[in-house]
């Protein structure tokens, strides 16, 4: 069988060999014409002139769009709520679209998108949480509170109580390939539209609504992404709105990528938390209760703040079966970028604010913090099941067995004593090492875009012909799939043709986010595979269809084996169908994001990690040592492309909490806005030592062939490494360091002069 | 402009405007889109191609290269990596084998700068890639692809001829022609390695104007050693320097191994470095604290001064119109010199706080300081008080902790996006306690501490 197979991204070939296609890549007709945006210099406030002369006259362009020149909706956003596309007369953030050129070429673009003379009236701009929590600028009328049990009671009455508070960065998403689209006019008013997205369907929508036209006169492409990590769920509307307008306006095929600096800018990134905690625990380490205050900086829009606010509380658990939780979140409005979903989707944060939580109560304990995390856990299944603070019982919890494999194979107590020693003889140099786990909700929290769709045609010479509604950035989800219907055909993988994801194919698709890409897709390609697969079986066995089976490239009954190619030409010959349709809708989940109650996942994905660090408590700097990690994803439908998510997925999440931090000056301009002010990691931040194993077991789920996602929860073991840090600037004292994130040079020095003073 | 090199081993010319990029010339007029654009200003090596010409073989960014710096090279591009026949070069099975690649973007950089890596013998792996950035693999299966290919023969198709041309049009034939040119010319742009110059075109959006290409001048590459000093030509490229500082200056050499990356390094010189006046440039720190000298030049009108006296003040130096730097002099000999460059990426990142220390001690007590800071002013700049404080004490933590204070006097550093004016300060302060346990051999480096 295909599936379980290590086998190469389907692309692997076209990468190495620059062959690959990304948007800017596709050869265009001739008289192609080129966009960008003239963008706000101002965070708030009321245009009162835009005098756009000398961007007219510039050199090679062809013409220049504001708001007034829209025939139709004005507006891009993602959510309920309306986000211009381009300013209607307000300006939101530094970095806000407000006119548009269409030039011969991308250089003559930019340069006439600078001449633009556009007067502002500032209003009162809100850039911080405190800023925005002062005035009460928010999304939602009030905080959202999800509560099991009474946190603030037994708080108040409890023995031992640590609080505090950790700031928590932003990312940037830093996809390679920049925002893309381009938009060819078509003979009868419809538009086809190229585009770098995660969302097709997202895409025509926007697309036919700024047009003013039905979603079936616009059909969206796309084949690969250059990185998408959440950057291009709903970040691509604008470029291809942009593309589609134009395109109708001049008759002529238009092309938009954004300059890194303008993707920087204009672009939403994760959103930067503060969370504010109190916690109530024994003497063991047993956290009897915990009231969190979770900021949320959402930027000017709303966008998807609130599902990844949510998710920010659906994860302030982590791991942890706390008998009185209440979770208060805020959703504050600034004007600065638009933030977005980002691999975690929320998460990520609310799980850096639990794992802290741990990590100080095990400091006020003085137990090592794996101990006080395993008192912590869920009840593993068989017994007693726990039930999360939002309703939902726990059924497959495995990090105990998780943890006590990795702790092992990690050598983790003895390399602690390993470090303790170390730290012992070295003065300046402090070593640190630290566990964390991750138990991650898989599902759309929306409940109905739980769904999926696949066309799969089989062709009377045999080949394979194979569509789905998710799309591919890197992840190996067209492999993956693509396995999985080779092996539902028992057939060699290079019988099946994966081809680029296309609204015209497969209609009304979610975007690909959520980690949810093979589960859903995977599903609606093999039910699609199996009914092609029924109708083989028909024509051969008749009755008997139950005892036909598809392997080795071969069709068997009873004693006859014949080549797959061999019984799909018969029934061609005969008249059957082979071609199929597939849809799957994810089982079980229902929730109630108000009262904050049900079950918003069809299961979690698990894993762990352990890291160790080693800082300078002279200058702050510091690097990651070694990595164990251990990741649950359920039966591997490619164990290779799995490793790879976990891999990276661990050092994009210690990016985020280590090198990469994002700066705004006082007047809301962002001052990291390329790679030379905005790091990364680079080759060598990646750990020496980086062990990676898979959990060797199934989903309990019946999940595509009992696999289990795997694109975000990898991320936050990168958690691990800020704890690791959090232990080494702890080894100069006794004080509790208290380091906020992204912990750069200038946060673990200043970490390690609160542990000495 | 009319510029002749090789392509993928066929000779071709082409008319350009000075300041296109090799970048969008390859994507727009070729039609070569392998390479990729992932930055534009030379920090991710989506655009790396290779370049061939006498001197070597070197990665170098497309994106921050302008069309005539090639002229009379070899390019090689990720499609020429494959072989004429269609045969991938062992780099591109090793990427496939070992799941180098996710989103594919980043992948034609890696796979230019491994080829280049893998011919040329390399196998410092971090070093190597340090320009390339990938966002989806955490990079461990790309260097265990690096590894996988390191002892694989280098293809044929690899080796480039490197073309005859003949001299570009309308620039000066060499370097004394240049001198005279630049008297008449004195508001033209020289461009050295554009890795900064570069930004002004793709990302200022800046009409150059008059442009000259310094790489075309030999004489200003040399390297000597002699009288006890290094001498410099102000074109010796910071890769070029690299060797003979770990042969002279080994915390120098470090300072300069992290310096930019490898396609900036082979590209940036030590000259142009100078030049800029940036506040944050790592060379003059270290070139102050050796006591350097500068060798600038008008016409055939010569002059030397320290190198710390050539920053005047932000942005302005003392260099007249029409003059150029020319070379740098410095000691071949200082075993106390300590280079520390703090930044919150350790590869490829421009320094929060560049200290470099060079105190000599007789007998236990300080005879020389010279200590010299980038990134605590408007201009690299020297200790003044804290080294005045040092001459003549002895040299223990007593005398440390003493002159702590004075930097204070010396720097009222900025806050910025690379570091808080406090965070500076008390880091240049501790770079201080640093190096008293650097000369006394304490393990003080994180890079060298072993997991």
């Amino acid at each position: 069988m295909s599936v379980a197979k290590s086998l190469p991204h389907d692309a692997a070939s076209l990468h190495v060999t620059g062959a690959a296609r990304y948007v800017d890549d596709i050869p265009l007709p001739v008289g192609a014409l080129h966009l960008a945006f003239g963008c706000s210099k101002v965070a708030h406030g009321l245009i009162t002139s835009v005098d756009l002369e000398a961007v007219r006259q510039a050199t090679d362009v062809i013409t220049v769009l504001t708001a007034k020149d829209l025939s139709h909706e004005n507006d891009v956003s993602p959510s309920p709520t309306s986000e211009p596309f381009l300013s209607d007369g307000t300006v939101h953030f530094v970095g806000q679209p407000i006119f548009l050129v269409v030039a011969k070429s991308h250089l003559a673009a930019r340069r006439a998108a600078r001449m633009g003379q556009v007067q502002v009236e500032p209003l009162p701009a809100v850039l911080t949480l405190d800023e925005a929590l002062a005035v009460d600028s928010r999304f939602e009328d009030g905080p959202r509170i999800y509560e099991k049990g009474d946190a603030v009671g037994v708080l108040s009455k409890a023995a031992r109580v640590v609080h505090g508070e950790i700031e928590i960065g932003g990312q940037e998403h830093f996809y390679l390939e920049g925002q893309a689209a381009a938009a060819l006019p078509q003979e009868d008013g419809g538009m086809v539209v190229y585009s770098s997205s995660q969302h097709p369907s997202e895409i025509q929508h926007k697309v036919a609504h700024a047009l003013g036209v039905p979603m079936h006169d616009v059909r969206v492409e796309v084949r690969r992404m250059g990185g998408g990590f959440g950057g291009k769920e709903s970040q691509g509307n604008a470029l291809a709105v942009a593309c589609a307008i134009a395109a109708a306006k001049t008759g002529r095929p238009c092309k938009m990528r954004y300059d890194r600096d303008d993707d920087m800018e204009i672009t939403g990134k994760r959103h930067d938390f503060r969370i504010g905690y109190r916690a109530a625990f024994e003497d063991d380490g047993r956290i009897t209760a915990v009231d969190f205050l979770q900021l949320c900086r959402c930027g000017w829009s709303m966008d998807l703040s609130l599902p990844v606010a949510d998710r920010a509380m659906l994860h302030a658990d982590n791991a942890y079966a706390i008998a009185n939780l209440r979770v208060e979140s805020h959703r504050l409005k600034t004007n600065t970028q638009s933030n977005t979903a980002f691999r975690g989707f929320g998460g990520p944060q609310g799980m850096v604010g639990i794992e802290r939580v741990l990590d100080h109560v095990a400091h006020e304990v003085e137990l090592d913090p794996v101990e006080v995390r395993r008192v912590n856990y869920y009840a593993p299944p068989g017994g007693d099941l726990d039930v999360t603070h939002y309703g939902m019982a726990v059924e497959d919890f495995i990090l105990a067995e998780m943890t006590d494999h990795l702790l092992e194979n990690s050598d983790y107590i003895r390399r602690k004593e390993a470090v303790r020693a170390w730290n012992a003889k070295n003065a300046i140099l402090k070593k640190g090492i630290a566990f964390s786990p991750v138990k991650f909700g898989i599902s759309f929290t929306l409940t109905h875009l739980n769904q999926a769709g696949a066309l799969v045609h089989v062709y009377q010479d045999g080949s394979i012909h194979l569509n789905h509604g998710g799309t591919e950035m890197g992840q190996g989800l067209f492999q993956k799939v693509a396995q999985v219907a080779a092996s539902r055909f028992g057939v060699d993988i290079g019988r099946v043709k994966i081809t680029a994801t296309d609204t015209d194919k497969v209609p009304n698709t979610s975007a690909t986010a959520a980690s949810s890409g093979s589960d859903l897709n995977g599903m609606a390609v093999l039910v699609a595979c199996d009914t092609i697969r029924a109708r083989l079986a028909e024509f051969v066995a008749g009755d008997d269809a139950g005892n036909v089976r598809f392997e080795d490239g071969l069709v068997r009954f009873r004693d006859e084996a014949r080549p797959f190619a061999d019984v799909v030409k018969s029934a061609y010959m005969a008249r059957i169908s082979l071609s199929s349709t597939g849809f799957y809708a994810t089982p079980k989940v229902e929730w109630d994001r108000i009262k904050g109650q049900g079950r918003p996942f069809f299961y979690f994905a698990y894993g762990a990690a352990v890291t160790e660090v080693v800082i300078d408590t002279l200058t702050g700097e510091n690097r990651i040592l070694r990595a164990d990690v251990l990741h649950d994803c359920g039966a591997s439908l490619n164990p290779a492309l799995d490793i790879g998510q976990i891999e990276g997925g661990y050092v994009q999440g210690a990016g985020w909490l280590t090198t990469e931090e994002l700066i705004w000056d006082e007047a809301g301009r962002l001052q990291t806005h390329a790679p030379s002010t905005y790091k990364i990691p680079a080759c060598s931040d990646r750990p020496e030592i980086f062990n990676v194993t898979l959990w060797d077991g199934a989903n309990r789920e019946e999940t595509v062939y009992r696999s289990k996602a795997v694109g975000e929860p990898p991320l936050m073991l990168g958690i691990s490494a800020l704890l690791a840090l959090s232990d080494a600037a702890g080894a100069v004292g006794t004080t509790y360091p208290d380091l906020d994130a992204p912990a750069t040079p200038e946060r673990v020095l200043m970490a390690v002069e609160r542990v000495r003073s | 402009m009319l510029v002749g090199f090789s392509l993928n081993g066929e000779a071709v010319e082409v008319d350009v405007p000075p300041t296109r990029t090799l970048l969008d010339w390859l994507r727009e007029d070729r039609g070569l889109t392998g390479t990729k654009e992932g930055c534009n200003e030379g920090d991710c090596g989506a655009c790396t191609v290779m370049v061939t010409d006498a001197t070597g073989v070197r990665a170098l960014n497309a994106c921050i290269l302008f069309v005539p710096q090639v002229h009379g090279k070899a390019i090689r591009t990720v499609e020429g990596v494959v072989s004429p026949d269609g045969d991938m070069h062992p780099v591109q099975d090793a990427m496939v084998d070992n799941h180098g690649s996710q989103c594919g973007f980043c992948t034609p950089g890696f796979v230019v700068s491994m080829a280049v890596g893998h011919l040329n013998g390399r196998c410092d792996h971090n070093d190597s890639l340090a320009g390339n950035l990938c966002r989806c693999t955490g990079y461990t299966p790309i260097v265990r692809a690096a590894r996988a290919a390191e002892n694989a023969p280098v293809p044929d198709w690899m080796i480039d001829e490197v073309p005859e041309v003949l001299a570009l049009a309308g620039q000066p034939d060499n370097l004394d022609g240049f001198a005279d040119w630049y008297v008449t010319n004195p508001h033209a742009v020289l461009v050295a390695g554009a890795t900064d110059i570069g930004l002004w075109v793709t990302k200022r959006l800046e009409e150059l104007g008059k442009v000259v290409f310094l790489n075309r001048y030999d004489e200003l590459k040399n390297i000597q050693v002699r009288d006890g000093f290094l001498h410099l030509g102000a074109g010796v490229t910071m890769a070029d320097l690299l060797p003979v500082l770990r042969d002279h200056h080994p915390s120098y050499a470090e300072l300069v191994r992290r310096y930019g990356s490898e396609q900036v390094r082979q590209a940036a010189t030590i000259g142009g470095n100078i030049a800029n006046g940036s506040p944050v440039g790592d060379n003059p720190p270290a070139l102050i604290a050796l006591g350097a000298r500068l060798h600038l030049r008008r016409g055939d009108i010569r002059r030397e001064i320290a190198v710390g006296d050539f920053f005047l003040d932000y942005g302005r130096q003392d260099c007249a119109i029409g003059e150029f730097i020319e070379a740098v002099s410095l000691p071949a000999h200082a075993p106390a010199l300590r280079c520390y460059k703090l930044s919150k990426r350790f590869d490829q990142d421009i320094s929060a706080v560049c200290g470099c220390f060079n105190v000599t001690i007789d007998a236990g007590v300080v005879t020389e300081a010279r200590i010299a800071f980038g990134g605590m002013a408007g201009v690299p700049k020297r200790a003044r008080a804290v080294e005045v404080a040092l001459v003549g004490a002895p040299w223990d933590s007593v005398t440390i902790e003493t002159v702590l204070p004075l930097f204070s006097d010396d720097f009222e550093p900025l806050s910025d996006m690379r570091a808080s004016m406090a965070y500076r300060l008390l880091a240049a302060q501790n770079m201080l306690r640093r190096y008293i346990h650097d000369l006394a051999a304490d393990p003080v480096d994180v890079l060298k501490v072993r997991p």
